[in-house]
């Protein structure tokens, strides 16, 4: 016998609402392709180009915990704001992002990272400076690379010193297309 | 150190179980209340997920969590059940409660069988989709338990 669509839907928002949950996620459309997109009760923990659920269940449960479902309700703040930000109609997000599992360091250099605005870019080099490591523009690299919650988190917005996007986890195909949805390409 | 079965993320879980477990209450119960229960067991699993400790026998743990609403549900469908004078009973715990505690010392697949045969009284068929055996086995870990369980009532 298998689950009716709608019984299974009924319980993974039932889980959500009561708040059972250490990870919701889904999978969201984006002219980006698919994205798989996770949230805790702290906040929005996790955006993938690859949108495959198994891929992530166990890196999700062993960062966050085992109660990791599936459910749309746990994310549809993110999944609004995010077709917003698509549809050309939303310059920043209004989400609370879970960084609690990443090294302290990683954790600066994001917070940082948040506040370089939509249409702008900065450099690896700049981002360093900013958290006071200004020798540390290769391990910023390296914490963009593995930025846990890539267009949210913009490092699309972090580019190399002399102007060439460098490179992106999401190919670099994806950070030009979010560079040019922002004006900052042509 | 003993080789411990890890406990999967609740997707995984769910994934696995959600149709036996739907295809369980309906079996027992009208449709409507078999959704329904379906839903609060899950709900139940979820709640009792942090404190597993291994990830052995998944199957029989939620449908013991499924078996017990069923019984519930039983009780609260009996119009006249209230209004009936108790029983004297020597132990008025349900049978699922007796016996989970006199089982607690068997093996753990014996254990299981005991509790879902004698408590929570499901056929070999079920029990055999919750330990993931044959109903043959199932059957012959539910006797071993019970002989096991004589014995020591005697010792």
């Amino acid at each position: 016998m298998t689950v009716p669509a709608e019984l299974d839907r009924r319980f993974r928002d039932a889980a959500a609402a009561a708040g059972l949950l250490d990870v919701g996620f889904d999978v969201v459309d984006s002219p980006l392709g698919p994205l798989l997109v996770a949230a805790s009760d702290h906040g929005l923990c996790r955006i993938s180009f690859s949108a495959d659920p198994e891929e992530h269940l166990d890196a999700l449960a062993r960062r966050h915990g085992r109660r990791v479902l599936r459910s749309r309700r746990a994310v549809e703040r993110a999944e609004r704001q995010l077709a917003e930000y698509f549809a050309g109609g939303r310059r920043g997000f209004e989400l609370d992002v879970d960084t609690r599992p990443l090294p302290p360091f990683a954790q600066r250099v994001l917070a940082e990272l948040a506040r370089v605005p939509f249409g702008e870019t900065t450099t690896y080099g700049a981002l360093a400076a900013r958290v006071e490591a200004p020798r540390a523009a290769r391990a910023v690299g390296t914490v963009m690379n593995r930025n846990p919650i890539p267009i949210v988190l913009p490092c699309h917005r972090v580019v190399g010193a002399n102007g060439s996007l460098t490179g992106y986890a999401g190919g670099l195909g994806r950070k030009e297309q979010l560079l040019r949805l922002e004006g900052v390409l042509l | 150190m003993e080789a411990v079965t890890a406990i999967p993320p609740f997707e995984r879980f769910y994934g696995e179980h959600r149709d036996a477990v739907l295809a369980f209450l309906r079996r027992r119960l009208p449709r409507e209340t078999a959704d329904d229960l379906f839903q609060e067991t899950f709900l139940r699993a979820l709640r009792g997920y942090e404190r597993l400790e291994h990830g052995e026998h998944l199957r029989a743990w939620v449908l013991t969590i499924a078996g017990r609403l069923v019984i519930d549900a039983g009780r609260r469908s009996r119009p006249f059940a209230n209004e009936l004078p108790e029983l004297a009973c020597h132990d008025e715990r349900p049978a699922y409660a007796q016996l989970e505690h006199l089982a607690a010392a068997l093996p753990p697949t014996e254990r299981a069988a005991v509790v879902l045969r004698y408590g929570y009284d499901l056929d070999y068929d079920d029990i055999a989709g919750a330990l993931g055996s044959s109903p043959e086995a199932a059957r012959q870990a539910a006797s071993s338990g019970v002989r096991r369980l004589r014995g020591k009532e005697l010792t």
